[in-house]
Order: structure tokens, then C-alpha cells, then sequence
């Protein structure tokens, strides 16, 4: 990448890492949640509710609770780095953890959508010739709904390249292993004669959030298309 | 080869509240929208768990809701053919024909799976996606479907309700081959009279979630019908060909038909109850070809029509005439008369 500095390339490389991560491990427990969101139960209100709290939360706010609970000397922080040696804090996996918070939204969203948009009878079909609850969940339900999970995975992606104010304040602006794109435009923006590099930055964050939303929208598009009829 | 069901379900305003035994062959479940046909349906598949109900197909019990028995649906050998056929979107033809096929025990062989390939006309379709296919298309598939899983009872909830007149056309001789090969008993859901009179040996007849009569198709169906009723139905055999027509021997007499017919053919025959006439004396001078020496066994009036029950050997025919008729006749039950015929509908071979 010749157009862009090496702690340039360090910062979008380390972005597409933790987004990637991020969206990974999310995803399983995103399925799940949307499953058990697609049915009604009691407490469902609720569970949605926890589940979309992340959108309306202060990211800095979230950020701080984070540092609080995970930090070496909060309670499960400690324990964590006691029993398995696992740190969060000033970390890029500290990174991964608040973008799945704030990312967790967005892939239950897309896939609960495409969960309830299907047809059901399509499932009662299945259990009359012979399929069990797991064999259909495999066979039937996850690949109807696998435009969804796309889809939501894509949104996800996208929308954790932007996270800013949970990682800043969690795991802190640490080059090359927590300063992500946004953090490097902030930090380009806070150096003297550094606009032209939060520039560069901005506009390339730009094209990639843009690029993966259309990439979502073509694949939700042929996924209809080929499910019709 | 039987079924045993009795079901008491109460869902929303609706009571589902009914109980009959039938034998082999074809049942019909009929009766106007919403008198249950469906929920039946859904119940002897084990997608619907009724309050009540007992339901013993081919000797098994798959539902006793007084002992707790509950097969569910992907243990219960029950094939259904829904009526917008809900073929697996993401998978071909053939893997959608082999579904069932695959997690029912495989116990079709390579050779019957073609056959029966054959038989439904699907060999130049398996590779096709599901949503490139025609209605009458699919409903073939769906019925493949749903007998490559080996059922012990086939269940079809209006196959053919999604379908125009002339799709109906190419799906229904599929049905009366199906009818006359398959081992299990059928259950086929249906609001239409010519496809019941065509496919059905017993009836199950709904009306509000209450059994409204059950029985033999040929005794059922006289009288039935609103608009146009059914005033026989009756199984014949294609007999001698004279002067350009045709002979149908049935269990009680003799037609004559223009249409042409293979002689030894089991058919079909089909005749609306304002298509007969009746006569107190033969009628000597006249164009009807059939005139069937009959016994009244029962008169209904309602209102100024009348419908009047007779018999003609084991045939049951039902004629509605106008309540003036009746009386002019002086027609009561146990009287002799004659059944002038003025048309007479041949259809679907056996």
C-alpha cells in the first residue's frame, strides 16, 4: 500500500483485524439470540431490549464500564488474568470485546429479520418427512436465513470500523495494537500538519464502509431473488 | 387398511369436534371453507396436538391425548401434500425429492425412485431450482416428495387448489393413477365435488367443524351440492359399442353414452341431479337415451323444490324436481318410477 504511511497501513490492517474477529465471534451467539428472539416467550421484550441497549448507550459510558469490570484490579478482570491469564485492557482483544458489544445489535437485527421473514411452513414440511429439530435448524432454517446472516455480518463489519469512543477509552490509543482508523484520524488530527493524513484516513474509511454496505444490499437483493416462489 | 380418529379441538371460536372410521383407498374430507378440513388434516400429520383425540392409522396409535400417546410428526409416517406444495427453495428438484426419501429409512429402491420419476413426468425437471417450475409442476414434485418417504397414510390438503382448470387437468389423471397403485390409505382434502365424485370411495363430510355425514362416495354424494347437485355418481364398466353408442354396466342397470370409451375400462360416471327427470309410466316417445326403472326411497322438500332419493339396483340417485311434481306424481317412498337421464358425465378411468 504505496499511497499510505506504514502506521497508516498498521492502523487499517489492525481495523480489519478486530472487525473481523469481532463479526466472527459475535456471530454464533448473534444466531442463537435472533432464534430465540424469532419466537415469543415471556421476557422477550426484555432480552430485545438488553440486546439493542448498545445503540442508544454512550460509547465513552460503555468504554468506562468496560475498563471498570475488566480492568487488572475490577473483579472479573482480575479473575481473568489470575485463572487464564487473559487481559482485555490496553489490548486489541480488549478492542474485539467492545466492538461485538456494540456490533451485537446489527447482526441480530439482519438475521432476526430474515428468521421471521421466512415461512414457516416450510419447517412443518420438513418435520413431516422425517427432519428433528437440529436437522432442520441445519438443513432448512440457517440457509433461508443465510442472506441475513450475510448481510448482518457485512453491517457489523462495517459499522465496527467506526468504533471510537468505547476503544479509545477501554484499551487506550496504543500504535499498533489498540490505535484502529478512527483512533489514527484522531490522532493524525490531534499532530501538527497531520490533515492531510486524517484525510487520507477518512476518505478511506469512507470507501470501505461504503463498499461493504452495497456488497450487503447485492447479496440481501439475490437472496431474494432466488428464494422468490 | 384403516383409520380410526376421533378429535375434540378447540381453537379460538372454532370446535373442531369429530369422530369417524374409514376403510381403504381414497377418503375425501369435504365441506365448505373453513369447516375443519385442514385441521384434520393437520392433526392426523401431528402438527396440530388437538385438546382430545384418538387417532389409530393402519393399527398404530399415533395420538391418545387420554394415555399421553403423541407421535410427533417426523416420527409418524404421515406424508402431506400442502396445498402451495412448499418445496425447499434452496435445493433442487431431486434434492427436494429425496429429502423425505433420506431421513425416512430409504426404503424405496433405485429402481422404484425412477419409477416413480417416470410416472410423475419429472425426469427433465430434478436439476431445476423450485421457483422455475409451474404450479401443476410443483404439485407433482410435492406429491413425489411426499411418496418417496415411504408414508403408511397419504394425506393431500387440496393439491389442487392453487392450480387453474387446466392444471388441474394434467394433475388429476397423476391422482387417480396414484389412487389405483398406492398400498396406503389416502386422505384428500378438497371444496370441489367433481374432484371427490372423480377420486374419492368414501367420504368424510365437514360443515363447521362437525361431521355432516360419512359413507361410500356413490351413497354420499347424491343429493350434494348447492348450486349444481350431484345426482349420481356411480362406478361403471365400459361395455358393448351399438349404433355409435356407448354401454356403461353399472351395479343396477345399464347406460348408454356417445362417448366412446375402451371396452372392459372402469369408469366414472357423473350425474347432476337436475339432469333427472321421473316418470310414473315408461315414457315411450322420447329423446333420452336413458330411462332407468327406479324405487323412491326418500322425498325432501324444501321449500318449492324437492329432492327425491331413489334407487336403481345398488345405485343410489338423488333428482331434484320442483314440490308441485311431487305432489302431481304423488311420489313417496317405496313407489316405483322411472329416471329419465338427459345427460350422463363419463370421467376419469379406474
Amino acid at each position: 500500500m504505496t499511497f499510505l504511511t506504514p502506521d497508516e497501513s498498521q492502523a487499517l490492517l489492525l481495523s480489519l483485524k478486530v472487525s473481523s474477529v469481532a463479526v466472527a465471534v459475535a456471530l454464533p451467539f448473534a444466531a442463537a439470540t435472533a432464534l430465540i428472539l424469532s419466537r415469543s416467550f415471556r421476557g422477550r421484550t426484555l432480552l430485545d431490549g438488553i440486546v439493542h441497549l448498545p445503540l442508544v448507550l454512550p460509547p465513552v459510558a460503555m468504554g468506562f464500564i468496560l475498563l471498570t469490570i475488566f480492568g487488572t484490579r475490577g473483579g472479573v478482570g482480575a479473575f481473568l488474568k489470575d485463572q487464564f491469564g487473559i487481559v482485555l485492557v490496553f489490548r486489541w482483544t480488549g478492542a474485539v470485546l467492545a466492538s461485538i458489544i456494540f456490533t451485537f445489535p446489527f447482526q441480530v437485527r439482519a438475521i432476526r429479520l430474515a428468521l421471521e421473514a421466512r415461512d414457516r411452513g416450510l419447517d412443518e414440511a420438513a418435520r413431516t418427512l422425517g427432519a428433528g429439530v437440529l436437522d432442520r435448524l441445519i438443513n432448512i432454517t440457517l440457509p433461508l436465513a443465510l442472506p441475513g446472516l450475510v448481510a448482518g455480518a457485512i453491517t457489523a463489519f462495517a459499522a465496527s470500523l467506526g468504533e471510537f469512543g468505547a476503544i479509545i477509552t477501554f484499551v487506550s490509543n496504543i500504535p499498533g495494537e489498540t490505535r484502529t482508523l478512527p483512533l489514527a484520524i484522531y490522532t493524525a488530527l490531534q499532530t501538527p500538519g497531520g490533515e492531510a493524513e486524517a484525510a487520507r484516513l477518512s476518505a478511506l474509511s469512507i470507501v470501505i464502509a461504503f463498499l461493504f454496505l452495497i456488497a450487503a444490499q447485492a447479496i440481501m437483493r439475490r437472496a431474494t431473488r432466488r428464494q422468490d416462489g | 387398511m384403516s383409520a380410526e380418529v376421533a378429535i375434540r379441538h378447540r381453537q379460538g371460536a372454532f370446535l373442531l369436534d369429530v369422530a369417524f372410521t374409514v376403510g381403504k383407498g381414497v377418503t375425501a374430507l369435504f365441506g365448505p371453507s373453513g369447516a375443519g378440513k385442514t385441521s384434520i388434516v393437520h392433526v392426523l400429520a401431528g402438527l396440530t396436538r388437538p385438546d382430545h383425540g384418538r387417532v389409530v392409522l393402519e393399527g398404530h396409535t399415533v395420538l391418545d391425548t387420554d394415555k399421553g400417546i403423541f407421535v410427533p410428526p417426523e416420527r409418524r409416517r404421515a406424508g402431506l401434500v400442502f396445498q402451495d406444495a412448499r418445496l425447499f427453495p434452496h435445493m433442487n428438484v431431486e434434492t427436494n425429492l429425496l429429502f423425505g426419501w433420506r431421513r425416512m429409512g430409504k426404503r424405496a429402491g433405485a429402481s422404484e425412485i425412477a419409477r416413480l420419476i417416470k410416472l410423475l413426468g419429472l425426469e427433465p425437471l430434478l436439476k431445476r431450482a423450485p421457483k422455475h417450475l409451474s404450479g401443476g409442476e410443483k404439485s407433482r414434485v410435492a406429491l413425489g416428495r411426499a411418496l418417496l418417504a415411504s408414508p403408511d397414510i397419504l394425506l393431500l390438503d387440496e393439491p389442487l387448489a392453487s392450480l387453474d382448470q387446466a392444471r388441474r387437468a394434467e394433475i388429476l389423471p397423476w391422482l387417480e393413477r396414484l389412487r389405483d397403485i398406492a398400498g396406503m390409505p389416502i386422505f384428500y382434502v378438497s371444496h370441489s365435488l367433481d374432484e371427490v365424485a372423480r377420486l374419492a370411495d368414501q367420504v368424510v363430510l365437514l360443515d363447521a367443524g362437525k361431521l355432516a355425514g360419512s359413507g361410500s362416495v356413490f351413497e354420499v354424494l347424491a343429493g350434494k351440492g348447492a348450486e349444481k347437485p350431484v345426482g349420481a355418481v356411480m362406478e361403471a364398466i365400459v361395455g358393448e359399442n351399438r349404433d355409435g353408442l356407448t354401454s356403461l354396466l353399472f351395479d343396477g342397470g345399464r347406460l348408454w353414452v356417445p362417448d366412446a370409451a375402451e371396452t372392459g375400462k372402469r369408469v366414472r360416471v357423473k350425474i347432476g341431479a337436475d339432469e333427472i327427470l321421473i316418470a310414473r309410466e315408461a315414457p315411450s316417445a322420447i329423446s333420452a337415451n336413458n330411462i332407468l326403472p327406479v324405487v323412491i326411497s326418500d322425498v325432501t322438500m324444501e321449500g318449492v323444490r324437492a329432492e327425491i332419493g331413489m334407487r336403481c339396483g345398488n345405485a343410489r340417485l338423488v333428482a331434484r324436481i320442483t314440490a308441485v311434481s311431487v305432489k302431481r306424481l304423488d311420489l313417496s317412498p317405496g313407489c316405483s318410477a322411472f329416471a329419465v337421464i338427459k345427460s350422463v358425465t363419463v370421467e376419469g378411468s379406474k
